[in-house]
C-alpha cells in the first residue's frame, strides 16, 4: 500500500536525534564554525552515549555505521530499534531508513559537527559492507575515516596512483606496503582507522583497487596539513602522504585478487549507493533548517505562507517560500525512496544518484535564497543562515558531485558506457 | 489586442499584422495538409465564437430512492513507508497503460488536431471502469474503498497515452466522485445510476473563470437565493467537452462564500461557447456561460459548506499533477529513443553531456513530482490534512512539468517544433497542469 509518511514507529528515534541536534550540536555552531581544526569535545560525551544507546540497540542510525547491504540480513538476529516489516508484503522499513531520519535531524543542528561524530565516520560504512568476522572483531566500533581522493583524482576514482604492494619476505606476516598521497580525508587526523583506496597494479585498472585499513598511528601516515574551508569547519578535512607506509595482509577488505572487467570496483562504488542518500539527507537536514529559519524571520515582517490560494496572489516572499519547500520535499521523497529501496533490496543505484542530486542542488539553492530573503540578517554572522549556505555547497560536491551523479543517472537511463558517454 | 488609447496608426498595424496573421496561417495550414473539408471546419469553427444553448442530454431521474448518502469507506492509516501499489492496482494500472499505449496515443495527434476526443475511446474508457472509480460499491461502483492513489494512478496511465484525451475521459469521473464524497441522498438517487450505467452521461467540474490571477476560492461567478432555490450569473472557463456535457457541478459564490451546484445541461440560461486552448484539445475545452440560471434548493452539493469546495480544489489540483506525471513520463520515454537514435558528428547524441544531462534532469523532476503527488494522494486515503501537500505537488508541477515539456522540444531541435513527432503536443498540454483548476476530482 502506497505510504510516503515517515513511520511512527520512527518517531522515538527522530526525537532523539532532533534533541542531540538542538542541545548539542546548535550550541555549539557558531564556535566551531569560528575554532577551525579545533576538536569539539563536546561530541566525546555524546559518542560516548550514543556507542551506549547502540549497544543496547536503542538508537541506530546516527551515522552511516549502520548502512550496508550485508547490515540490513541482521546475521546476528538482532533487528534495529524501529525496524518493521510487513509479513503479508514483506515490505521493510530497516536501518537504511532509520540512518537516514536520524541524519536529517542531526544535520539540521549541523553538519560540520555531525561529519566529525566520533565513530561515525564513512569508512564504517566501508568496513561494514565488505569486513570478514575477524576484521569487524579488529575494526568494529572504532571511528574509520575514508581516504579514496587524490591530487590527481577526485571524482574519477578509478585513476587513483596510491599504491599497494605485498611484500611476503617474512612469510609469517606477510605485509602491504602502500605509497602515494591522499587528500579531502574527512576527519583523518581525529580517526583511529583510515580506510585507504590503492592500487595492486596500476596497468590493471579498476579491478586492482582495493581498499585497506591503516591505523591513524601507522608512521609511514603522514599528516601533510589541514584544509580551510568555505563550511563544514568544524570537521577537520586532512591531507596525508603515505610513505612505505606496512600494514599488514589482513587489513585489505574484500577480495585480494585482481578482479577482471569492473566486479572490484563495482562492489566498491556499490557503497555509494547506500551512502549516497545519507549524504542527500543531511542536505535535506541544512535546508530544512534554513527554511524554518526564514519563515520565522518573515514572520516576523507579517508574511505567512497559504497552503490553499495561488502562490501567485501571495507576498512574493510567500510564492518563494512555497517554491522552494515544493522542491525541498522533492528532494526529500527521493531520498526516501532511495532508502526504502535498499532496505528491500531492491536495486537503487539510480535513485540514489537521483536523490543525492537533487537534494544537493536543492539544499545550495534554498540556502542562498534564503540568504537573500533575510537581507542583512541572513548574511551576517548574527544568525547561522550564511552559514548553513556556506556548509550546503560541499553536499553538492562530496559523494559524488553534481555532475558525476548526472553521469549515474544519464548512463543507467541511456544504457551507456562510461566509454561511450564520457 | 488594440486598446482604446493606441492612435489611428498603431491600431492600423494592429489590423493589418492581423491579416497577415491569418493569411501565413491558412497557408500554413494548406502546408501541412490540413485540407480536408472536415478539419477546415473545425478550423474556423474553433476560430469563430459560436455560442450555443445546452441541449438537454438525458433525463436524470432517481433510480432508487436513498434513505441516506453513500460513502467510500476511506483507508486506513498506513504503518509503514511503501512505495509498492497494491495488487489491485497495479492491475488496474497496467490495463489502463496497456489501453492508454495501443489506443490513446496513436489517436492522439488526430484528435488534437480535430479538437475531440473519439466516442469510441470514451465509451473504452468507461468500460475499464475509469468513469465509476470514485462510485461507492453500494451504487453500483466497482471500488470498494476510495482510493485518491488509484485514482492518479490510473489518470497518470492514462495521460501516458494523450493528455488531452485522458482529460476527456476522466472529467466525468470527477464529477461522479464529485456526488460520491459530497451530495446527498436525493443527489446521488439522481445523478450517479447513470454513470456506473452502460452509457455514462459527460460531465466537468467547472471552477475556472477567464481572468488573469485568477483565485479559485473567490469565484466572480454568483448564486444568489430565489423563491425557487437559487440564481446563478457568470462565466467558467477552460471546462472539459463543455459543448457534450450533461451535467456541470459549477464553482460560485453564495453568502460570499465558495460553493458547488449540480446543474444539468438544458437549464434554462445555461450556454456554452468553444474555448480552444494552447493544449489539451483532445478534451474540447469551452467555456460555461450562466446567465441568470435558476436551479432548485438540491442542486447545492456539500450543503455549501466551504471545506467541500476547498477539497473540490485540491482534488482538482491532484489531478492535474497526475495528468503532468503521467505525460511527463511520456515525455522521458520519448526522448531517451529519440537521443539515442538521432547521430550527430558520428556518434548518437547522447553521448554528449548536454543531451545526457537534460534527459537525467527530467528524470530527476519527474520522479519528485511524482512521488510528492503520491503523497498527497496517500494523505487523502489515510484522511491526513493534504493541503499543503497538494500545493507542493502543484508547484512541482506548474515550474518542472512545464520545462520538462520544453527540454523535450529541445532535445529534437527543430523536429520537435514539428506536428511529426508527440513532443509539441506535450509541450502544449504540460503549460496546462500547473495552472488549471477544476475540471478533474481525484
Amino acid at each position: 500500500m502506497i505510504n510516503l509518511e515517515v513511520p511512527r514507529k520512527f518517531t522515538g528515534l527522530i526525537t532523539q536525534a532532533g534533541q542531540v541536534a538542538e542541545n548539542v550540536f546548535r550550541v555549539n555552531s557558531r564556535k566551531y564554525d569560528r575554532a577551525e581544526h579545533e576538536y569539539p569535545k563536546e561530541l566525546d560525551m555524546l559518542a560516548a552515549m550514543i556507542d551506549g544507546m547502540n549497544a543496547s540497540g536503542r538508537l541506530n542510525g546516527a551515522g552511516a555505521g549502520g548502512v550496508g547491504g550485508r547490515e540490513n540480513s541482521s546475521r546476528n538476529g538482532l533487528e534495529p530499534t524501529g525496524a518493521r516489516s510487513d509479513p503479508s508484503t514483506g515490505n521493510r522499513n530497516g536501518t537504511n531508513l532509520a540512518s537516514l531520519l536520524g541524519l536529517i535531524e542531526l544535520a539540521w543542528g549541523d553538519v560540520g559537527l555531525l561529519l566529525t561524530m566520533p565513530r561515525q565516520g564513512l569508512g564504517q560504512a566501508a568496513i561494514a559492507a565488505v569486513a570478514t568476522p575477524e576484521q569487524l572483531e579488529r575494526f568494529g566500533g572504532k571511528w574509520a575515516a575514508m581516504a579514496i581522493t587524490e591530487p590527481e583524482a577526485g571524482s574519477d576514482s578509478a585513476a587513483i596512483r596510491t599504491t599497494a604492494r605485498l611484500d611476503e619476505s617474512d612469510p609469517a606476516h606477510p605485509e602491504y606496503i602502500l605509497n602515494g598521497e591522499k587528500i579531502f580525508v574527512t576527519s583523518g587526523d581525529r580517526a583511529e582507522l583510515i580506510v585507504v583506496w590503492a592500487t595492486l597494479d596500476r596497468t590493471q585498472g579498476r579491478g586492482a583497487i582495493k581498499s585497506f585499513v591503516v591505523e591513524r598511528d601507522n608512521p609511514g601516515l603522514v599528516l601533510e596539513r589541514l584544509e580551510h574551508k568555505l563550511g563544514i569547519r568544524a570537521s577537520d578535512t586532512a591531507d596525508f602522504r603515505l610513505v612505505d607506509c606496512r600494514v599488514s595482509r589482513e587489513n585489505l577488505l574484500g577480495s585480494p585478487e585482481i578482479q577482471t572487467a569492473r566486479q572490484g570496483f563495482a562492489g566498491a562504488m556499490q557503497t555509494f549507493d547506500n551512502t549516497r542518500p545519507l549524504v542527500a539527507g543531511m542536505a535535506i537536514g541544512v535546508a530544512r533548517a534554513c527554511l524554518e529559519r526564514t519563515r520565522e524571520l518573515l514572520s516576523q515582517e507579517g508574511v505567512t505562507v497559504d497552503y490553499e490560494r495561488p502562490p501567485e496572489l501571495q507576498p512574493g516572499a510567500a510564492a518563494e517560500l512555497i517554491a522552494m519547500e515544493a522542491d525541498w520535499e522533492a528532494a526529500r521523497l527521493l531520498t526516501l525512496q532511495a532508502a526504502w529501496m535498499a532496505d528491500n533490496r531492491l536495486p537503487n543505484s539510480l535513485h540514489a544518484s537521483m536523490a543525492k542530486a537533487k537534494a544537493g542542488r536543492v539544499a545550495t539553492d534554498i540556502a542562498l535564497r534564503c540568504v537573500a530573503l533575510c537581507g542583512s540578517l541572513g548574511y551576517g554572522e548574527g544568525e547561522l543562515l550564511e552559514k548553513w549556505a556556506r556548509d550546503a555547497k560541499i553536499l553538492d560536491i562530496f559523494e559524488g558531485t553534481q555532475q558525476i551523479q548526472l553521469l549515474v543517472i544519464a548512463r543507467q537511463l541511456l544504457g551507456k558506457s562510461s566509454s561511450e558517454l564520457k | 489586442m488594440p486598446t482604446q488609447q493606441q492612435n489611428l496608426a498603431g491600431r492600423g498595424m494592429a489590423a493589418g499584422l492581423k491579416v497577415i496573421n491569418w493569411l501565413a496561417g491558412s497557408e500554413l495550414v494548406d502546408r501541412v495538409g490540413l485540407r480536408e473539408p472536415a478539419q477546415r471546419l473545425i478550423y474556423t469553427g474553433s476560430k469563430r465564437t459560436t455560442r450555443a444553448t445546452t441541449v438537454a442530454g438525458r433525463t436524470f431521474q432517481a433510480a432508487t430512492r436513498l434513505g441516506r448518502p453513500a460513502r467510500q469507506a476511506s483507508g486506513a492509516a498506513a504503518d509503514l513507508f511503501d512505495l509498492t501499489p497494491t495488487d489491485e492496482q497495479h492491475l488496474l494500472t497496467e490495463a489502463i497503460r496497456d489501453f492508454a499505449l495501443a489506443e490513446l496515443r496513436p489517436a492522439a495527434a488526430a484528435a488534437d488536431r480535430a479538437c475531440v476526443t473519439p466516442p469510441e475511446l470514451l465509451e473504452q474508457a468507461s468500460e475499464l471502469g475509469v468513469t465509476m472509480i470514485g462510485v461507492p460499491e453500494e451504487l453500483g461502483g466497482a471500488v470498494d474503498g476510495r482510493s485518491a492513489v488509484t485514482t492518479v494512478l490510473m489518470a497518470e496511465a492514462l495521460a501516458y497515452g494523450d493528455a488531452g484525451i485522458a482529460v476527456a475521459c476522466l472529467a466525468a469521473t470527477g464529477v461522479a466522485t464529485a456526488v460520491s464524497l459530497w451530495g446527498d441522498a436525493e443527489q446521488q438517487s439522481t445523478y450517479l445510476h447513470e454513470f456506473v450505467g452502460e452509457h455514462p452521461p459527460a460531465a466537468a467540474l467547472a471552477l475556472m473563470e477567464p481572468r488573469a490571477l485568477f483565485d479559485p476560492f473567490a469565484p466572480a461567478t454568483v448564486a444568489r437565493r430565489s423563491d425557487r432555490g437559487f440564481v446563478l450569473r457568470g462565466v467558467k472557463s477552460l471546462v472539459p467537452r463543455a459543448a457534450a456535457d450533461e451535467l456541470f457541478v459549477v464553482g460560485a459564490t453564495l453568502d460570499d462564500r465558495p460553493a458547488l451546484f449540480v446543474i444539468e445541461a438544458g437549464t434554462d440560461g445555461l450556454s456554452t461557447e468553444p474555448e480552444p486552448a494552447m493544449g489539451l484539445r483532445a478534451a474540447a475545452t469551452g467555456r460555461v456561460i450562466l446567465e441568470d440560471v435558476e436551479v432548485d434548493p438540491g442542486a447545492l452539493l456539500g450543503d455549501g459548506d466551504p471545506s467541500v469546495y476547498a477539497e473540490a480544489v485540491h482534488f482538482g489540483r491532484l489531478g492535474w499533477c497526475a495528468i503532468a506525471s503521467g505525460t511527463c513520463r511520456a515525455v522521458l520515454d520519448y526522448v531517451k529513443e529519440y537521443v539515442n537514435d538521432r547521430v550527430a558528428f558520428g556518434e548518437p547524441i547522447s553521448h554528449r553531456q548536454a543531451i545526457a544531462f537534460t534527459v537525467a534532469n527530467i528524470a530527476i523532476e519527474l520522479e519528485g513530482l511524482r512521488l510528492a503527488t503520491l503523497r498527497a494522494a496517500s494523505r487523502v486515503d489515510q484522511g491526513l490534512p493534504f493541503a499543503r501537500e497538494v500545493t507542493l505537488a502543484r508547484r512541482l508541477a506548474s515550474q518542472h512539468a512545464a520545462s520538462i515539456g520544453s527540454d523535450g522540444v529541445q532535445l529534437l531541435g527543430g523536429h520537435g517544433y514539428t506536428t511529426e513527432h508527440p513532443v509539441e503536443r506535450w509541450y502544449r498540454d504540460l503549460r496546462a497542469t500547473g495552472l488549471l483548476e477544476g475540471g478533474l476530482v481525484i
